[in-house]
């Protein structure tokens, strides 16, 4: 069984990241934890890494997809940056998740989501620099898993407000 | 002189029959029995639309025919609206039901536009989106926080103060939203009919406001 790693930065770009991940110190990294591919969708960045594949490991690499669905279910481990849409799919498709900020996007709203969601213990979280060190360390199984939303409440509420005839 | 002042007495006049329309509008809430209601949807771009066609998953058949505003540089949300909807109608079969029209209008606010284009820009919107208020005359308002929302949703506000039809607005803050509202949701948590919260911070700083949980 192959183990695969996600990278995703959304519609935005995260140099920074993805220079990092496709760096040799993490391809070695992810060797030495059992992974055998990574996945880079690396959006509106400038920094391309050259896609390859050998006997033991595959880079593939892309800007975007309609879907990531399909990249986020064949994963083993995602790691993205702090969207509110990147997270929340990937915590839905209960997925190991670390969430790596931008240091340069600090004031982003959407921080607001990730924080909270970091708070309770669905993902790990942390910057650039931390990641590799992160990476050794992390004990997946310690990730709560989280529960689906209720759309239900909401119908049932709005049924109720409108006056809406069973 | 008299001139003036008859101006001023009509200006006056006109001016506490619209504060005593938005008065009843406002109080308006009583509970009309029905079978089906039709629904304005605004849909954002990105996130927004994830999440509002959530909400509508959920909500039976007899919200229909359902209205969809986008903004007109979006391109994403119409895709996703109709697979959505192809979605909808290969589950639900029964015609009636399936009903969908999507209504483009100019965005009011492009992320990072100044403040002062940005009322100029709403504006236009506003000019805009009361004639297709007017036009589809919804029974029901649903939005969850795109810049779009707040002409659309004063004109469905503006629909109940001429006395043409009460509209009921309904807002969905993002799930994204924690801590503080969103622009669009600090105007309308005064002009909607029901203002939904997703987290219990908000709720506490909003006490108008609904806390349903988490519900997309």
């Amino acid at each position: 069984m192959m183990k695969c790693v996600f990278v995703t930065v959304g519609t935005t770009s995260f140099d920074e990241l993805i220079e990092r991940m496709s760096a040799q110190e993490s391809l070695r990294i992810f060797k030495s934890l059992g992974y055998s591919r990574l996945t880079l969708q690396i959006g509106r960045g400038t920094v391309v890494p050259e896609p390859f594949s050998t006997e033991s490991f595959t880079l593939d690499v892309y800007r975007y997809k309609d879907s990531l669905q399909e990249d986020l279910q064949r994963a083993d481990l995602v790691i993205s940056h702090a969207g509110a849409g990147s997270c929340l799919e990937t915590l839905e498709k209960g997925k190991p998740l670390v969430v790596v900020v931008n240091e340069k996007l600090m004031n982003n709203h959407q921080l607001q989501l990730a924080k909270q969601l970091h708070k309770e213990g669905h993902f790990f979280c942390c910057t650039c620099s931390m990641l590799p060190g992160l990476l050794q360390s992390m004990d997946l199984s310690t990730l709560k898993c989280y529960p689906p939303g209720q759309p239900e409440k909401f119908s049932a509420f709005l049924d109720k407000v409108v006056g809406l005839q069973k | 002189m008299a001139c003036v002042l008859i101006l001023a007495a009509a200006a006056a006049a006109v001016g506490v029959v619209l504060v005593l329309r938005l008065w009843i509008v406002f109080r308006c809430q009583d509970v009309t029995p029905r079978e089906s209601l039709s629904l304005l949807v605004v849909a954002g771009s990105g996130g927004h639309t994830t999440e509002i066609l959530r909400l509508l998953g959920s909500l039976s058949s007899a919200y229909s025919p359902r209205h969809y505003v986008i903004a007109d540089t979006d391109k994403m949300s119409a895709n996703k609206i109709n697979s959505f909807e192809l979605d909808r109608a290969e589950r639900d079969p029964s015609t009636t039901h399936n009903k969908y029209y999507i209504h483009r209008i100019p965005r009011s606010r492009e992320v990072q536009q100044s403040w002062l284009s940005t009322v100029l820009t709403t504006l236009h919107s506003m000019w805009l989106s009361f004639p297709l208020i007017h036009q589809v005359k919804p029974d029901l308002v649903l939005c969850n926080g795109p810049g779009t929302c707040v002409p659309i949703c004063v004109s469905a506000l503006l629909l109940g103060i001429l006395g043409i039809k009460k509209v009921i607005i309904v807002y969905v803050e993002s799930i994204c939203r924690v801590e503080t509202l969103s622009l669009s949701g600090k105007i309308l948590i005064h002009l909607s009919d029901y203002f939904i919260v997703q987290w219990p911070t908000l709720k506490e700083k909003y006490p108008k406001s609904v806390y349903l949980g988490r519900i997309v």
